[in-house]
């Protein structure tokens, strides 16, 4: 373990900077993608260009983003906000379609009879239909959160200080020992994330779960709509 | 256990509390981020010194950074920047007042039309080509520039010294290089024309030593300075021509700072050789030293601390 | 808007089909890394999921897995890869790399889709006599198609978009343009380049959601009553997989 044991406060460091930048942009992203879901889910003329947008954003390489993003919009490429914008569009773009087919996935019945309740439509969202979404957004913050992490890496290309430092500067020096730890250190973090997210939902979402055959079946009724012609 | 009240107040403080993480990062000044925007740092004593995302570059930045260190400044680390793109806007606008650089790639980057190729050539053409603002202090005799590099082997059977030479080779031969390398006017192109050889090109770019020395290509541009000059049987073809700009070690100073710091990082150019870099890379890649590890080492060697 | 005029410009200028980087030779290039890297994938995961979604076990060992394979930074991965298996087998270390990436989407897509079938569709079956073997090809495989392409999609999006870092180690393919572009700070080049890409993920998604409608059994494409319609053509059916993995 030479080359680790002797550098295990650089992996240290550069693990924590790396968890802090994907922090602040799946929490931005989360927020973001909050009201653009709901807004794709509400107005149905909208759904389709959010939906083509987003999906637009997702597929251009990262790489290609973090050198043209300064360009567009005139921040420095060194810096860490660049990282972090790139990081948050993609969050947003996996995230505004977890949120509406959350909503999606609300039983119509329940919804009406909030309403029959006198709950009006604020109330009835944060009450009902966001908490009811919740399994399904969860899902797909976890998701967003894991992506996020490994995405992050990149952020080295642009001399954002992270673990892909670690995958550069060992190809630079072959040292395989170093290109490991970066590896091992980034899908630690991730998975670390990915079981603090799935507890935290099981803590606020106890309805959810019971993981039995009809709740998981009630998540992936959410999905159908996929498999069913429109 | 929770109450739906419960549950709403702890979703509640949970919004705010990663609102007031997002804030807080926002705007607290991070180490790696941008340096404080007067000329060399925070105080008139702070020198603050950046590197590229190259190992090598790191090492002579190191070396700088102890240097004035050990003549009383104060120096700020900004290593590991990428590409020129990202980090000379820093330097030209003084946020950044140090970096190592090389003067054929840096010429290069500031006026693709220049013409120069031997060192003391490129060096005059760098000082003119400069903005306003930065000065180049003296350059090292220490490279980093391409060649067209063989294997001990292959140049053995083929007699080969000069570039020229691979014209009389029979086997068809393949370059492998970094991607851009095809389209530099020292590139294969070039070779055509200044030394009648046919290459073709395979942009092998992090892989090239390896194709080289598994024979996947014949010829390979390795940077001057790479350790492998030392490791392993591999040669350099001579460039009788100047056909492949030159570009060694240069320190490039905010003009601001630039008279301070001239002798202790003149001294440290000058004491710094072809084989010297070369070793320094050694230890890095084979000992897997850290930099600071290595700059320390190299000064004390050098009596320079 | 310069700069994407630019871009243009760059992809349609006349030498982009001259010498080795041609573009056909580099959009097929990427499409040959997709494909085999897809197909990889799903003869190792789709058979584990219909096993999965028909068994109705391992499937918290399936998600763990593919949470886990999700989380490897793929560009790192690469690179280790590369090391370890030797410059000269660069295009294995790819494959391997683009393969972890593109199975978890399809193992959710496939369990998913035996999942999201009704019980009593299944107990029919089995009532009626069918084996264990013809009810899995006969009723679940079919009825389970549309979200085993829904997850096919995501992977071939996914993948498409990474295989951008192949250039990066000299396998070619539509990152070139953007891996030679930086270092020569042609913008346009980079730009092209990224649009070629994204260009043709969006075809592809497009290809496949078309599949995706095709697919779907003749008895199951009314909408059932009380439903709500379902949207159509949804562009990144990535969160649906992961939604329907639960």
């Amino acid at each position: 373990m030479g080359w680790i044991g002797d550098n295990l406060g650089l992996i240290g460091g550069l693990g924590l900077e790396h968890l802090r930048q994907s922090a602040i942009a799946i929490v931005l992203g989360f927020a973001l993608s909050l009201p653009l879901g709901w807004v794709a889910w509400r107005y149905r003329l909208v759904r389709g260009w959010v939906i083509t947008i987003t999906g637009l954003l997702y597929t251009i390489p990262s790489l290609a983003l973090l050198i043209l993003l300064p360009t567009i919009v005139g921040y420095s490429p060194i810096s860490q906000t660049n990282l972090i914008v790139a990081l948050t569009i993609y969050a947003v773009a996996i995230l505004v379609r977890a949120v509406a087919d959350g909503l999606d996935s609300v039983d119509p019945a329940v919804r009406q009879s909030a309403t029959a309740l006198g709950y009006g439509s604020a109330r009835r969202f944060w009450a009902v239909e966001l908490p009811l979404a919740g399994p399904v957004i969860l899902a797909g913050l976890r998701v967003t959160a894991v992506s996020t992490i490994s995405l992050a890496t990149v952020g080295a290309l642009v001399g954002v200080g992270n673990l892909g430092y670690l995958f550069t500067n060992g190809l630079q020096r072959r040292i395989i020992a170093e290109v490991l730890a970066g590896v091992v250190a980034v899908v630690v973090i991730a998975l670390v994330i990915d079981l603090l997210l799935l507890l935290a939902g099981r803590a606020l979402m106890p309805w959810a779960r019971p993981d039995g055959r009809r709740a998981r079946r009630r998540r992936v009724r959410a999905a159908l709509p996929m498999g069913t012609t429109a | 256990m929770f109450t739906a009240r419960g549950k709403r107040a702890a979703l509640t403080i949970g919004t705010v509390a990663a609102a007031a993480l997002v804030l807080s990062a926002c705007s607290s000044s991070n180490p790696l981020d941008e340096p404080s925007a007067s000329a060399g740092g925070g105080s008139s004593d702070t020198i603050v010194i950046g590197s590229q995302d190259y190992y090598s570059n790191a090492i002579i930045a190191e070396i700088y950074a102890q240097a004035l260190e050990g003549a009383g400044y104060e120096v700020e680390r900004q290593f590991n920047i990428g590409q020129r793109d990202a980090y000379m806007p820093e330097v030209e606008s003084g946020a950044i007042a140090l970096f190592p650089e090389y003067t054929g790639n840096l010429l290069e980057y500031l006026d693709p039309d220049a013409t120069a190729t031997s060192p003391d050539d490129v060096y005059a053409a760098l000082q003119d080509a400069l903005p306003e603002g930065l000065t180049a202090l003296d350059y090292s005799e220490a490279s980093d520039q391409d060649t067209y590099t063989v294997t001990q082997e292959f140049a053995d059977k083929y007699d080969l010294k000069t570039i020229g030479d691979l014209a009389n080779v029979d086997v068809p031969l393949t370059i492998g290089a970094p991607p851009e390398f095809e389209q530099r006017p020292y590139g294969p192109a070039a070779a055509k024309d200044v030394y009648g050889v046919d290459l073709g090109f395979s942009a092998t770019g992090p892989t090239t030593l390896e194709s080289l020395l598994a024979g996947a290509v014949n010829v390979a541009d390795i940077f001057s300075a790479d350790p492998a000059f030392q490791t392993e049987k591999i040669v350099a073809l001579e460039d009788p021509e100047n056909m492949i700009l030159a570009s060694n070690v240069v320190p490039i100073a905010s003009s601001a700072v630039a008279d301070e710091i001239a002798d202790v990082i003149n001294a440290v150019s000058s004491a710094l050789t072809a084989e010297g870099l070369v070793a320094l890379n050694v230890q890095s890649t084979v000992d897997e030293m850290s930099p600071e590890d290595i700059a320390s080492q190299w000064l004390s060697e050098n009596a320079l601390d | 808007m310069n700069l994407f005029l630019d871009a243009l410009r760059w992809i349609f200028s006349p030498e982009r089909l001259e010498g080795s980087y041609a573009l056909p030779i580099l959009l097929a290039q990427q499409l040959y890394y997709t494909a085999v890297a897809v197909a990889i994938a799903a003869v190792i995961a789709v058979p584990l999921g219909w096993l999965i979604g028909h068994t109705g076990r391992g499937r918290e060992a399936a998600v763990a897995i593919s949470g886990a394979a999700r989380a490897i930074p793929s560009f790192g991965l690469l690179i280790l890869l590369v090391l370890v298996f030797g410059v000269l087998r660069t295009p294995q270390a790819a494959i391997v790399t683009f393969v972890l990436l593109a199975i978890p989407s399809l193992l959710a897509g496939a369990y998913s889709g035996l999942e999201a079938i009704d019980r009593r569709t299944v107990d029919a079956a089995r009532a009626m006599g069918m084996t264990e073997w013809q009810i899995l090809w006969r009723v679940e495989v079919p009825l389970g198609l549309p979200l085993l392409i829904g997850g096919l999609r995501a992977a071939t999006l996914q993948v498409v978009a990474t295989v951008t870092i192949a250039a990066y180690v000299n396998l070619g393919g539509l990152g070139w343009p953007i891996i030679q572009g930086i270092p020569l700070r042609r913008f346009d080049q980079v730009l092209g380049g990224a649009l070629l890409v994204a260009v043709l993920a969006l075809v592809l998604d497009f290809l496949l959601g078309m599949l995706q409608r095709a697919v779907v059994p003749r008895g199951l494409r009314e909408t059932r009553s009380g439903r709500r319609a379902a949207p159509k053509n949804s562009a990144d059916p990535a969160p649906r997989a992961a939604v329907a993995a639960g």
